[in-house]
């Protein structure tokens, strides 16, 4: 039991991988045994996870990461096996182990070619996620940051669409441009370091206590702003996410728009935060981030209304949500960025299962367009029903699990200025205008297409996949705490390094207010951050 | 019903706006309840992307008041802006104030954000009367009211308040007076109502509006659930001009329904008669009050009397205009829908006697139940009006619903020919009246469809643009490419190849020689030893 508890972090790695190795021992024409021993490696992989719900305990006064798991790799560059976790990431890998088995679970019938490679590609690619994710050694972490996209490549490129070879490229070539000037600001940082102290380390940590010059900071923020700006995507960079989205299969939009998008808004909360505090506090970045997160969440909106394909409808959505998510790190305030983590979560889930719902209605009719279906909600009433649940958890309907991720993020850009929450909320406007659109098109109506009549209405695994996503939407809308509980420490302890001004201020109480005098927009404007060298920073 | 007891009973902003998006879910869900209806579905998006804007609002307006207070508890709120910290007038304030109000607007369907109201009547009878007449409409009205702290330092916000409830008061009747579906008319009497509630809040009678809004849930549910009966035993007619002659058919519905149309109406001794009285004394006394004010209330008090006795004799007097072969079928209504509208028409009688006012001799229990919520000095400024002006006031609004009453009693019972003759000579009016004044055509050429332009716009210059500039690289990658495959392959391998082929050309000549032949040889040596013994014989 206690090596279970210290090397936790590598058993939940290691799960998918070593399913995937039985794997390949199984022969690929034994079709059902492939396919339990996929979902049953998958199902393994959601358990070991499971564990970390008991033992994440964010009372414990140690330091922020928990679950270190450390040893040389490479001794001669200095990389390390160093995994750790806070509350950001124990959030992401709960999303992801969950994610990873429910998709897997809906691939059920929809793959019947090519099972054995399906499954193995889905195997090493959850590895590569969670990596990403328990990653704080640079190295290591751009290795399965770069191990991800080739099951991702193949998944798209083997099992999708009519134009799935033009996305497959399409996908690893432009997050490959992103990665390599990450890369470069990686490296930049590794020899700089090297310069300053005479060590090679790619130790995530150690790199952060170093005092990085304004200038080095600057450069070095760009470089990871493509990389992670691609990902998230943000305005401009999103156009390979619709075509990925749309040619992709079922399985794999679901992590891709669950998982895979996250790691973009990861890499901004974990490295360049934290690590360049000044660069990401100068007002200059804030406020080109913060008008393409903007631009992101009307125009993804606008975009995603006219659509006539639904997953390109969802894949816009996306890019909307997603606007609102990396807002909200750009809020620098403790509200905007555990706002912003949750609603990664959220967004995970709503868009995880609105694109479970696409590949339910693709399955039945080979179809995704939309004028192609109508009132399905008198074929198919339990499919109906979640889908209603699903798109209202989308929009941010209180009580459900988006508003309170939307909520928060629009509090924390509030504090700062009002002028962005009031551009978000014309966000929330639309998007509650193109799902019902989206709905009342397909689900309304009179079901008059007689393909449309014919349908089955949702089997019991089909059910299955869905439910679990619309317990935890119910959870986290009706009941958030213990969730910011989780945040509330890692969240605060980046604010402390890139905006410390905000705990310097006392925050607004309405006693302390002079009669009659305009009231600060926001207890700490951005703009004082790079003034004020953060405390944590030590020569 | 859970989530707007939530609303009504939250005793901190968010709470309330969980409240306040709850009902509207409900809402578009019930409006949208006959969903294989195209109208109705439309009629649900309609009205939730519309107080959708409103929230938006109120959220921006719960967001400033965090920032502001650092409190959502409306207990806190008030204190603090019951403290004297803010001036009377304060910019933050205001804009909270005006915030609020954006939200109200969308959910009791107030000018501009009121046009959801009247389609949201595809949705089931009982839904209207309930949700989108008595209850969940009134919200905006509860909220405001609820807000009265704030709204007293803000005059500005007050003043918008006022005018927007008088605006959409008049507004709103007068599209009531053309309207020909027995709902519609409804409809847009609710939204006038709910107008004559903003008003009193806008001239910071609370107490007024709130006792309005009481009085007003009973007399127009029992209106609802009433026409609905109508539409019941006319098999689902809704068309007013199809109906006629029904008070012996369906005595109970006709009786109850003559009692909320009296009571809507503002006739003395019934409770809209003092509630309504109660604003627009209100409205003319108050500090915050005008004779403009006070003047488009009674002229609306006399649109009132007219739609509303319009509605009612088309419906019940005159001949029967019912087609035949519904005519057998009329019957009243079961009693389980006749007992709620005897229950209602007690309310419509007596609501309003809790709040009989001092210049009758009562005294006015509902405000003083009020008082604790709504301690405002600068309203004991109105105490100094004498009664007998109330009074007068009084009866001068009683005597323009009355007006009201006369013409349509006169139009649609007397003279049945009248209404086609006035409708005749003023017909360009009347298309614009009864079509709503193309409000709803206006806001979808103005919004709906430039909104859906500008995402196909969008969606073009992402596909043309954006993706295309993604593409445009990955097309100069590839020419790029090929270029350097044609300079390789032409240039530097072809310098090579240049290079070989000189050397080949050079070679050709000694190649020529290398026959492999040996007799050729032979041949050339003979031929060499013949050209040197040449030389030297030629030499020496």
């Amino acid at each position: 039991m206690q090596f279970f508890h210290n090397h936790i972090l590598s058993i939940i790695l290691f799960t998918p991988l070593l399913g995937l190795v039985v794997l390949l021992f199984i022969p690929g024409e034994k079709k059902d045994a492939v396919r339990w021993w996929g979902n049953i490696a998958m199902f393994a992989g959601f358990l070991v996870s499971l564990p970390l719900v008991f033992w994440f305990n964010s009372e414990a006064p140690d330091q922020q990461f928990k679950f270190i798991e450390r040893t040389d790799w490479i001794p001669s560059i200095g990389a390390q096996y160093f995994l750790g976790i806070d509350g950001i990431s124990f959030l992401l890998i709960m999303l992801t182990t969950v994610l990873g088995f429910l998709s897997v679970l809906s691939s059920w019938t929809a793959i019947q070619e090519r099972m054995k490679e399906y499954y193995a590609m889905f195997l090493l690619l959850q590895a590569g996620m969670l990596g990403v994710f328990m990653s704080l050694d640079f190295f290591l972490f751009y290795v399965f940051w770069e191990v991800m996209l080739v099951p991702m490549y193949f998944i798209i490129g083997v099992w999708g669409g009519p134009r799935k070879l033009y996305a497959a490229i399409k996908f690893f070539l432009y997050t490959l441009a992103g990665s390599v000037l990450m890369l470069l600001g990686i490296l930049t940082l590794y020899f700089r370091y090297h310069t300053d102290t005479g060590i090679y380390t790619f130790n995530v940590l150690t790199l952060m206590q170093h005092g990085w010059p304004a200038n080095l900071q600057f450069w070095v923020f760009w470089a990871f702003m493509v990389g992670f700006a691609i990902k998230v995507p943000m305005f401009p960079f999103h156009t390979w996410l619709p075509d990925a989205h749309v040619e992709a299969p079922t399985a794999g939009s679901v992590i891709l728009a669950g998982v895979l998008l996250k790691m973009g808004t990861y890499g901004f909360v974990r490295f360049s935060l934290p690590l360049l505090p000044q660069a990401s506090a100068s007002p200059a970045i804030v406020k080109v981030m913060v008008t393409l997160s903007i631009i992101a969440i009307i125009y993804g909106a606008l975009v995603s209304m006219m659509q006539r394909d639904m997953k390109k409808l969802i894949a816009y959505s996306s890019v909307s949500h997603l606007g609102f998510c990396t807002l909200g790190i750009f809020a620098l305030n403790p509200h905007g960025l555990s706002g912003s983590v949750l609603q990664q979560i959220n967004h995970g889930i709503s868009t995880g299962a609105l694109f479970l719902i696409v590949g339910l209605i693709y399955e039945r009719r080979h179809t995704r367009e939309i004028k192609e279906l109508s009132g399905l909600s008198n074929v198919m009433p339990v499919y109906a029903t979640l889908f209603m649940i699903v798109m209202l958890s989308s929009i941010g309907l209180p009580l459900l699990n988006g508003f309170i991720g939307e909520f928060t993020i629009l509090q924390g850009a509030f504090e700062v200025t009002w002028h962005w929450a009031a551009w978000a909320v014309v966000g929330i406007v639309l998007g509650a205008a193109y799902m019902l659109w989206l709905y009342q098109r397909t689900m309304f109506g009179t079901c008059d297409n007689p393909k449309n009549q014919i349908l089955k209405d949702l089997n019991l695994r089909e059910i299955v996949t869905l439910v679990p996503l619309v317990i935890w939407a119910f959870w986290i809308g009706l009941y958030p705490k213990p969730f910011f509980h989780v945040l509330e420490k890692p969240v605060a302890a980046i604010v402390q390094r890139v905006n410390p001004s905000f705990y310097a201020a006392a925050p607004a109480v309405s006693a302390a207010i002079p009669a009659g005098t305009p009231i600060p927009a926001a207890p700490a404007e951005p703009s004082s951050g790079p003034t004020n060298p953060a405390p944590g920073v030590a020569h | 019903m859970f989530s707007m007891l939530v609303l009504v009973l939250a005793d901190n902003y968010l709470m309330m706006f969980v409240g306040w998006e709850g009902v509207g879910l409900c809402s578009y869900l019930l409006i949208g309840f006959y969903f294989h209806r195209q109208s109705a579905s439309d009629a649900g998006k309609k009205a939730f992307i519309v107080n959708r804007i409103g929230d938006a609002g109120f959220l921006l307006g719960v967001m400033l008041i965090t920032v502001t207070f650092g409190s959502l508890n409306f207990l806190e709120v008030t204190e603090a802006a019951r403290s004297g910290h803010f001036a009377v007038g304060d910019g933050v304030i205001t804009a909270i104030c005006i915030l609020l109000f954006v939200g109200a607007t969308g959910k009791s369907a107030q000018i501009p954000l009121y046009v959801w109201l009247p389609d949201a009547m595809e949705g089931p009878t009982p839904v209207s009367a309930l949700i989108h007449a008595a209850t969940m409409v009134t919200a905006g009205v509860y909220m405001v009211a609820r807000s009265n702290a704030l709204y007293v330092l803000a005059p500005t916000a007050l003043a918008l308040v006022a005018a927007i409830g008088a605006a959409t008061a008049i507004w709103a009747a007068s599209i009531g007076l053309a309207q020909n579906d027995i709902k519609r008319v409804l409809a847009y009497s609710t939204v006038s109502q709910l107008g004559y509630m903003f008003l009193a809040c806008g001239v910071a009678a609370f107490g007024a509006g709130i006792f309005h809004l009481m009085t007003h849930a009973f007399f127009k549910a029992l209106l609802f659930l009433g026409s609905g009966s109508v539409i019941h035993a006319l098999s689902g007619e809704q068309d007013m001009r199809k109906m006629g002659a029904l008070w012996g058919k369906i005595p109970t519905t006709a009786r109850t329904m003559l009692i909320a149309t009296l009571a809507i109406s503002g006739a003395p001794l019934l409770s809209g008669f003092f509630s309504k009285d109660e604003i627009l004394w209100q409205s003319f006394a108050s500090p915050y009050g005008s004779k403009i004010l006070w003047i488009i209330g009674v002229v609306t008090a006399g649109m009132t009397g007219f739609y509303m006795f319009r509605l009612f004799f088309l419906t019940f007097a005159g001949k029967s205009r019912v087609p035949h072969e519904v005519e057998h079928h009329i019957h009243e209504s079961p009693s389980s829908m006749t007992v709620p509208l005897i229950i209602l028409a007690a309310g419509a009688l007596g609501a309003g006697w809790i709040g009989w006012p001092k210049a009758l001799g009562g005294s006015n229990h509902f405000e003083h139940f009020l008082e604790p919520v709504f301690e405002n000095p600068a309203l004991r400024a109105a105490e100094h009006h004498t009664w007998s002006l109330e009074f007068g006031l009084m009866l001068s609004s009683v005597a323009v619903a009355a007006v009201g009453f006369y013409i349509a009693y006169r139009w649609y019972v007397k003279s049945p020919e009248t209404p086609e003759r006035v409708v005749a000579s003023v017909e360009p009016l009347y298309r614009v009246v009864l079509n709503k004044y193309y409000v709803d055509e206006l806001y979808d050429a103005l919004f709906v469809n430039r909104a859906k332009d500008l995402g196909d716009g969008l969606a073009a210059f992402d596909l043309g643009i954006v993706d295309g500039g993604v593409n445009g690289v990955g097309f100069t990658t590839r020419v790029t490419a090929e270029a350097s495959r044609l300079w390789d392959l032409w240039v530097i391998d072809g310098l090579v190849n240049v290079l070989a082929f000189v050397t080949k050309l050079l070679s050709y000549p000694a190649r020529i020689l290398q026959t492999g032949l040996v007799q050729a040889y032979a041949l050339l040596i003979v031929l060499g030893v013949l050209v040197f013994m040449g030389y030297y014989f030629l030499h020496f």
